[in-house]
């Protein structure tokens, strides 16, 4: 069996234990029975199951990087001590990594003598028969018609076993013939499957993911991205990347178009769907036209591209004092609620008299709180205005420092507008233009779309769509895996595997009784029905009638002693 | 009255009938434990211990424990009440109505109701009851009306209390046919998994019992004795847990398949994956529990107890109160 010696099934432990002197090479060898006993391995997988837990209650580097950030704001004694423990990285963390390492290796360590075993227990016989049957699980007997051959019985439920399947040999040399079989090996070749592939969706999650990438990339409609290294907004290659496996194909952003609810009230302006409509040039191809939504990736240039966010992306012009164009873009702005009120910033760092910051609020359908304030009403375009708060001074962009396009740093500004400063932040509707402050200059909130009639705003401001764009060459495999496991899983907790014995005893007045009996390796239910069942098919299949009555209820439970 | 209010009018109904097999149930319960106090003691003595099984085949009980019967072994036959039919066919009915109230959501909806905490609630208790009374049909296990009435009753109380929300169409990131798959595969997970659940806590309270009779010691819960020893409470346990388990691992592997397409990667630690993977090693562990000397029995039972406890805390906490990209309970 070479099941781990703490299977239940195992013989138990003899009496008295004799410890011998442990030799350096006898410590390695009791060390290692220990770590692939069946007992390391329940309390490894217990201990996996615990540790996975902080993960869940702090937030993790790897899926919410801004959450860990807060986090250090919010607790800024607790986190550092948190962070000393990795508790920002659990499932990369070393005592994570170690839990989950001594298990594989226990593990391997575990299914490599028992597949040695199975295979061996494949091409063995079944064994011996037992003498006593009446203390096996089923037992039953029927009773031979006089003048019936013990040896042919035995043969004719050998020819019934084999044909269902059961690996069978026959013992008929003595006085009582009998036949001994075994099925359900399929049972141990399943659950070694299913602990192999485990190791198998271990090693290429660790080590195939690291010939790939991932890169976010934002795109306003209109933009398009060629998939370079420095095209990304944001990069994180596995460790084996190698940039030059990127294929240099084009993606444009044509279009994004957002559909709402607008029948059922009590879900009035949720979206119902995305469309990013892209156009795809790969080397040597012609453009392609097609899109992406979430929930339906497209695969271009090897890569995978994925929807995963969009809000709006207002046109923001500056001019200087004498109407030449300092500034002009598209600005992404963040999304801050369901109803799209969105925040963004504009810099313009040359071509004024000083260095221009400002904070945008979007309202793409505005209305104004009792208080005053400002708020979105819905997420469409039906009444946009767009707030800047404006500061001038030192954008701290020259210092080497990277930052972010999202966040203004005001420190070493003033601010003009809005907030305290006594003047009201500057308010625009699509196509309008105000006077900066101190007579910088001029700010226009661009209409995307000029030729609409009055009043149309659904065009006025175009939408950006954040894509993440990855490869995994592993993810097939894992995949492929995970099949195995689920296979493997099936057949070893469904298959039953048991032992079956058909015996033909003589009685003493030299009539032959047959005998049936099972044992079960491994839970199975179905065993006292199968006994009875192969009783039932062989003694009718080669007798007429059936003399005795000795027949176990269908689910009796519990063995059948008869006589 | 549109079909969502005759949906919510099913329900309530079905809680009603729930309740009245709830009580049907106990009632029997509490016939039992007089049955037992009827029998003489001495009787009750000799069922236990001369299991007869235990004694003729004296060693092959061991061998053949694994492959015990369905059969009810309980120390004392005990027949069928009229509380009991009555319980069974209460709940029977309360089912249909819970199905029709489930079917009638979805309609309303025109998508599979199972879109935000409040359906989840309603068709998760719905496969419970459907595990339940499918099992039923292969072992006898009405003793465990009162328990599973009683679970159903508790969490479909919540749902309609807390967490009710009116029927919205499926955001874009829920529109997927893995969304069908994925989590009525979990739903069914889970009511495989109530069921072992169910068994192991009577199965421990049983083993207690045995102990007790076996040293000669006064019994509580006297019913206890009519219902299957706790061997046989520990292999039906294990089967329900082993079918749970294997519509888990599809659970967690579709999700990830389901997480790759939406999301672009097939796993992130994200916290509802990291609650999902926490079950399964659970209950991996339950299984190699089994296979353990010195853990089968109780301390396997414990396991399965602490795996469904992990899968209510997945449902009612995570669901509500972790952050995460999951945030589809629609509160
Ligand atoms: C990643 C860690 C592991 C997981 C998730 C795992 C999971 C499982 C599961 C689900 C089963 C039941 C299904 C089947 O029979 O195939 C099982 C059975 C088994 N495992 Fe593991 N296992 C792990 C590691 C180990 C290790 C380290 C050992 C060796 C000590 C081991 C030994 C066994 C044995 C002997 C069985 C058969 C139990 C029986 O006879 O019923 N497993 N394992």
């Amino acid at each position: 069996m070479s099941r781990p010696l703490d299977h239940h099934d195992s013989k138990p432990p003899a009496d008295g234990v004799i410890q011998p002197a442990l030799d350096f090479r006898g410590w390695l060898r009791w060390f290692w029975r220990q770590l692939t006993s069946m007992r390391t391995a329940l309390l490894l997988l217990l201990l996996l199951a615990i540790a996975a837990v902080p993960g869940s209650l702090v937030p993790q580097r790897s899926s919410d990087p801004n959450g860990v950030t807060q986090y250090f704001t919010d607790n800024p004694e607790l986190a550092p001590a948190l962070d000393s423990i990795q508790a920002f990285d659990v499932y990369s963390s070393a005592w994570f990594s170690s839990i989950y390492l001594l298990l594989f290796i226990s593990l391997i360590g575990c299914v490599i003598p028992r597949t040695r075993h199975h295979l061996q227990a494949l091409r063995a016989k079944p064994p011996k028969t037992p003498a006593r049957l009446s203390r096996l699980a089923g037992f039953t007997t029927r009773n031979a018609p006089a003048g019936t051959d013990a040896a042919a019985a035995v043969e004719s439920a050998q020819h019934l076993l084999k044909s269902k399947g059961y690996r069978v040999a026959l013992f008929d040399a003595g006085p009582e013939p009998s036949v001994s079989a075994e099925r359900g090996y399929l049972r141990e070749t399943g659950n070694l499957v299913f602990h192999l592939a485990l190791v198998g969706i271990l090693i290429t999650v660790g080590f195939g993911s690291g010939y790939g990438f991932s890169g976010q990339r934002v795109l306003v409609e209109g933009q398009s991205f060629v998939n370079t290294l420095l095209a990304y907004d944001s990069f994180n290659p596995g460790r084996f990347f190698n940039d030059e496996s990127l294929d240099p194909y084009k993606l444009t952003l044509d279009s994004f178009d957002v559909e709402y609810e607008t029948q059922n009230l009590s879900a009035y302006g949720q979206p119902v769907d995305y469309i990013a409509g892209v156009t795809v040039t790969e080397r040597e191809r012609s453009a392609q036209s097609d899109e992406v939504k979430v929930n339906a990736p497209l695969r271009a240039g090897g890569t995978d591209i994925f929807l995963l966010g969009n809000g709006y992306a207002p046109t923001i012009t500056v001019k200087d004092p004498d109407g030449t164009i300092v500034f002009t873009d598209s600005i992404p702005f963040l999304p801050q609620d369901s109803n799209l009120t969105s925040l963004g910033v504009v810099k313009v760092p040359d071509g004024l008299a000083e260095q221009l910051g400002m904070i945008g609020f979007l309202y793409p359908t505005q209305a104004e709180a009792k208080s005053g304030a400002y708020f979105s009403s819905y997420p469409d375009l039906a009444y946009p205005l767009l707030t800047l708060n404006v500061f001038s001074g030192d954008l701290g962009l020259d210092k080497g420092v990277p930052t972010s396009v999202y966040a203004l740093t005001t420190d070493n500004m003033t601010q003009l507008t809005g907030g305290t400063t006594g003047s009201k932040s500057l308010e625009l509707k699509p196509g309008e233009t105000q006077q900066l402050p101190n007579g910088l200059g001029t700010v226009t909130f661009e209409d995307a779309d000029p030729g609409a009639k009055s009043g149309d705003f659904s065009g006025s401001v175009l939408r950006f769509a954040s894509f993440d764009i990855n490869r995994d060459p592993a993810q097939g495999w894992v995949l492929l895996f995970s099949v195995f496991v689920l296979l493997g899983l099936l057949t070893s907790l469904f298959v039953p595997r048991r032992r079956v014995w058909v015996r033909a005893a003589r009685r003493v007045d030299g009539s032959i009784r047959l005998e049936y009996a099972g044992l079960a390796r491994g839970d199975d239910p179905a065993l006292e029905a199968a006994v009875a069942d192969l009783a039932d098919r062989h003694s009718a299949a080669f007798t007429l009638p059936i003399t005795s009555t000795e027949k176990p209820k269908s689910h009796g439970g519990q063995s059948n002693e008869s006589q | 009255m549109n079909l969502n209010d005759l949906s919510i009018l099913s329900l309530y109904s079905a809680m009603g009938v729930y309740m009245l097999a709830f009580i049907a149930f106990s009632i029997d319960l509490a016939r039992r434990s007089s049955a037992v106090d009827a029998a003489p003691a001495a009787a009750q003595f000799a069922a236990t211990a001369g299991n007869p099984t235990s004694t003729e085949s004296g060693g092959t009980r061991t061998l053949t424990r694994i492959s015990a019967g369905i059969a009810n072994d309980a120390a004392m036959p005990y027949g069928r009440s009229a509380s009991l039919r009555v319980g069974v066919s209460l709940t029977g009915l309360a089912w249909a109505l819970h199905l029709v109230a489930t079917v009638l959501r979805g309609i309303a909806a025109e998508r599979v109701p199972w879109a935000n905490m409040y359906e989840f609630a309603m068709i998760g208790t719905l496969l419970i009851m459907t595990v339940f009374l499918t099992a039923l049909t292969r072992a006898d296990l009405r003793f465990l009306g009162t328990f599973v009435t009683g679970l159903v009753l508790i969490l479909l109380g919540i749902a309609a209390l807390r967490y009710y929300v009116e029927i919205a169409p499926l955001p874009p990131a829920l529109q997927s046919v893995w969304l069908v798959i994925h989590v009525f595969v979990a739903s069914l997970g889970t009511g495989y998994f109530a069921l072992g659940f169910a068994l192991s806590a009577v199965q421990l309270i049983q083993f207690r019992r045995e102990r007790l009779v076996a040293e000669h010691r006064p019994t509580r819960l006297r019913f206890l004795a009519t219902l299957p020893s706790s061997a046989t409470l520990e292999n039906l346990a294990y089967r329900s847990n082993i079918i749970g388990f294997v519509l888990w691992t599809f659970t967690l592997i579709a999700g990830s398949v389901w997480a790759e397409q939406a999301w672009g990667r097939y796993w992130g630690w994200d916290t509802k994956e990291v609650w999902t993977f926490i079950i399964w090693v659970i209950y991996a562990g339950y299984i190699h529990a089994r296979a353990t000397r010195g853990w089968r029995g109780s301390r396997s039972a414990w396991l399965s107890i602490i795996g469904f406890s992990a899968v209510l805390f997945n449902f009612g906490i995570v669901n509500v109160f972790f952050t995460g990209l999951h945030s589809y309970s629609g509160l």
